[in-house]
């Protein structure tokens, strides 16, 4: 009937802006902004948080060679999260992300290497500036690559992307000047931000504790963006395209558009991981580029959780901690060796285990971590009953 | 003349030896629609298996047998960890073949140790004269073996019993098991026979140079080869193998002299550029089937 309305041609009472929650049902959602909302319930906003405040916190109480296994670990989440995108969200499986991870680094350390150095230097030690560089022109031979996607599916483009790394690993050993050649590598990108060097002990606090706590920020700062990314238009979009491409393109998505989308921000997120990546250790080697990283972040994406940011986080600091855990084995378990020599050593057990770890996730887990943490949640939630 | 001659020779002798691990992918690819990634340890396995039986049992006995054996070891790879993936999608599994692939390696590298492992094959580098040409015997053996194991292969396609379940499963999955045809039976048959193709090919990349724990690199070549041949198309792998293995030969002898600025050892990488360039324009491949998609 008509009583319902208040006058001609108004819309029902449908509330459009933020409303109030309802107390005590966090799934009753009163208006589309609150069903799209990043942190949806109240448990999700205080538990973000608390975790937020405590990765933090740990940059002062945690000792400094573990806030380094961490700092790389959040650069790596960047990059994951950057694979996730285009393998996860838009389905084009990319084994060429060391190669786009390459780019960066060489363009972050290029751009902020001594004008009158051994290799190629413009002396813009500004972090501001080097990384969105960095992650710009990683993103624009994501662009140039996406047209070969957009032509191939499936397994040909996992093949051709793997080829990219065998040629990216060439050039780079080819480069010079550029790169300083293998075995010999150049100095990486230096993280300055507003005059004061991060990649030294200063009054701030220890070298290790100022990169700690620039790539938990900016490892949140991507994050976000990304969850932003994949509730909006071009995330929908995402998604159509990897669960039927011939569909999506049906129903309006422009493929050729959204794919060299797909490509080009995912190569801008590891453009920016790989600029940063190598400050850490402030030495980049051109042979580190090579299929094995890849394989570590479709690894990453893999048993964290495909087209998950939790979950390519998760995966990152899981496949990072891997490496301090084995090798601190050989104290507790006496037939593993910690010698390169030996044959059960601790680098043999380390790649034993991604690969299992991939191979069990993917029969057991699909969904990986982020699979594993909604079991746990699916069954407190209607704990002491089973369903 | 000569050298170009000489060049293509070796070209096609190396290029046999892809074209037999490209089969290898083709035929996992066409029965299961999955590329396996776990070739090159299958490949590396099996070149270490013949370097530690060929001092037991001689030469010619210890390939046969290390091709046995690694048919099995990917007859073993199939039912533990394919087998419960049938239904999933294909980037799944082949991802579980590239964990597998990590796995097998680090074991067969425990194998290899740090030094080059001799295969024990009679061929080493000797030449012999062709007329005018000088080349290794070793690349005409490996054309001749490939020659005879190709036509063996497309032989056992053509008229057994198994070859037209296989041909019948790659046809179309749903039919052959309505008209009886064991769909297990052939991912089975076809992981066998691809263990058994890498093992061959791991024994000739093995010959001369002998193996080292980074000789798995060269199993990769393939995968320009069959992406160049068509995915799906076993002729294909053949001509792709070949056409790589002359690609590689030839920027090897030649590119040095016209074309420096490539930088060295350019010919380790050009099959991906071959690869590039068939790509932007037939993407498919040169002998692959077009994927005809309904919604």
């Amino acid at each position: 009937m008509t009583e319902t309305r208040t006058s001609a041609g108004a819309p029902p009472d449908i509330p459009t802006g933020r409303s109030r929650r309802v107390r005590g049902r966090p799934l009753l959602y009163t208006s589309y902004a609150q069903d799209m909302a990043l942190l949806d319930t109240p448990a999700k906003k205080v538990s973000t948080g608390l975790l937020v405040l405590v990765a933090f916190a740990l940059a002062v109480l945690l000792q400094d060679r573990s806030l380094e296994v961490l700092a790389g670990a959040y650069v790596l989440a960047i990059g994951a999260i950057g694979l996730n995108i285009v393998t996860g969200y838009a389905g084009q499986v990319s084994l060429g992300h060391a190669f786009f991870v390459a780019i960066g680094a060489y363009t972050a350390a290029a751009l902020s290497g001594p004008v009158d150095g051994e290799n190629l230097g413009y002396g813009v030690a500004e972090l501001w500036i080097w990384l969105p560089a960095a992650g710009l022109v990683a993103a624009a031979a994501g662009v140039l690559v996406a047209p070969l996607a957009t032509r191939l599916r499936g397994l040909y483009l996992a093949v051709v992307t793997l080829g990219l790394v065998f040629l990216g690993e060439h050039v780079f050993k080819e480069w010079q000047e550029l790169t300083g050649g293998p075995g010999v590598g150049r100095e990486a990108a230096i993280p300055q931000l507003f005059g004061v060097r991060l990649d030294q002990d200063g009054p701030l606090g220890t070298k290790e504790q100022l990169l700690y706590t620039l790539m938990l920020a900016l490892l949140i700062g991507f994050a976000v963006a990304a969850r932003n990314l994949a509730r909006s238009r071009i995330g929908r979009a995402f998604a159509a395209i990897r669960d039927r491409d011939i569909a999506a393109a049906v129903i309006g998505v422009p493929l050729t558009r959204y794919k060299v989308l797909a490509f080009g921000i995912s190569s801008f997120y590891a453009g920016c991981a790989g600029g940063l990546l190598y400050t850490i250790s402030g030495y980049v080697e051109p042979g580190s580029f090579n299929l094995l990283l890849s394989v570590q972040f479709i690894a990453m994406v893999l048993i964290g959780g495909v087209a998950t940011v939790s979950g390519a986080i998760a995966g990152a600091l899981f496949i990072s901690l891997l490496q301090p855990v084995t090798r601190s084995l050989p104290a507790l378990v006496p037939f593993i060796s910690g010698d390169t020599t030996q044959t059960p050593n601790v680098f043999q057990v380390e790649t034993v285990l991604y690969g299992l770890l991939i191979v069990l996730f993917l029969i057991f887990e699909p969904r990986g971590l982020f699979g594993l943490w909604i079991r746990v949640r699916n069954y407190w939630k209607s704990w002491p009953f089973s369903y | 003349m000569k050298g170009l001659l000489e060049s293509v020779i070796r070209g096609l002798g190396n290029g046999s030896v892809y074209a037999l691990l490209a089969l290898g992918f083709v035929i996992i690819y066409k029965a299961t629609r999955v590329i396996s990634f776990a070739q090159p340890a299958l490949m590396l396995a099996g070149a270490v298996a013949v370097s530690y039986l060929a001092g037991v049992t001689g030469f010619y006995p210890a390939v046969l047998l290390a091709a046995l054996l690694i048919a099995g070891v990917a007859l073993a790879i199939e039912r533990v960890a394919i087998r419960p993936m049938v239904g999933r999608p294909v980037f799944v599994v082949a991802i579980i073949t590239l964990g597998i692939d990590v796995v097998l390696r680090v074991v067969v590298n425990a194998f290899i140790g740090r030094d080059v492992r001799q295969v024990g094959d009679p061929w080493g580098f000797t030449q012999v004269t062709l007329g005018p040409l000088v080349v290794q015997s070793r690349w005409l053996a490996m054309m001749l073996v490939t020659a005879v194991l190709v036509a063996l292969l497309f032989a056992f396609f053509r008229y057994t019993r198994y070859g037209l379940a296989m041909r019948a499963a790659a046809f179309d999955q749903e039919i052959a098991l309505a008209q009886g045809v064991s769909v297990g039976a052939v991912f089975a048959l076809s992981w066998g026979l691809a263990g058994f193709l890498a093992a061959i090919a791991g024994m000739f990349v093995g010959t001369g140079q002998g193996i080292e724990q980074m000789t798995w690199v060269i199993a990769l070549k393939a995968l320009p080869a069959i992406i160049v041949g068509g995915l799906d198309s076993l002729g294909g792998a053949v001509a792709g193998g070949l056409v790589v293995g002359v690609v590689e030969s030839l920027f090897q002898s030649y590119q040095g002299e016209f074309a420096p600025w490539l930088g060295q050892n350019f010919a380790v990488v050009s099959p991906y550029v071959v690869m590039l360039i068939v790509l932007l324009v037939r993407p498919y491949g040169l002998f692959g089937t077009r994927e005809v998609e309904r919604v």
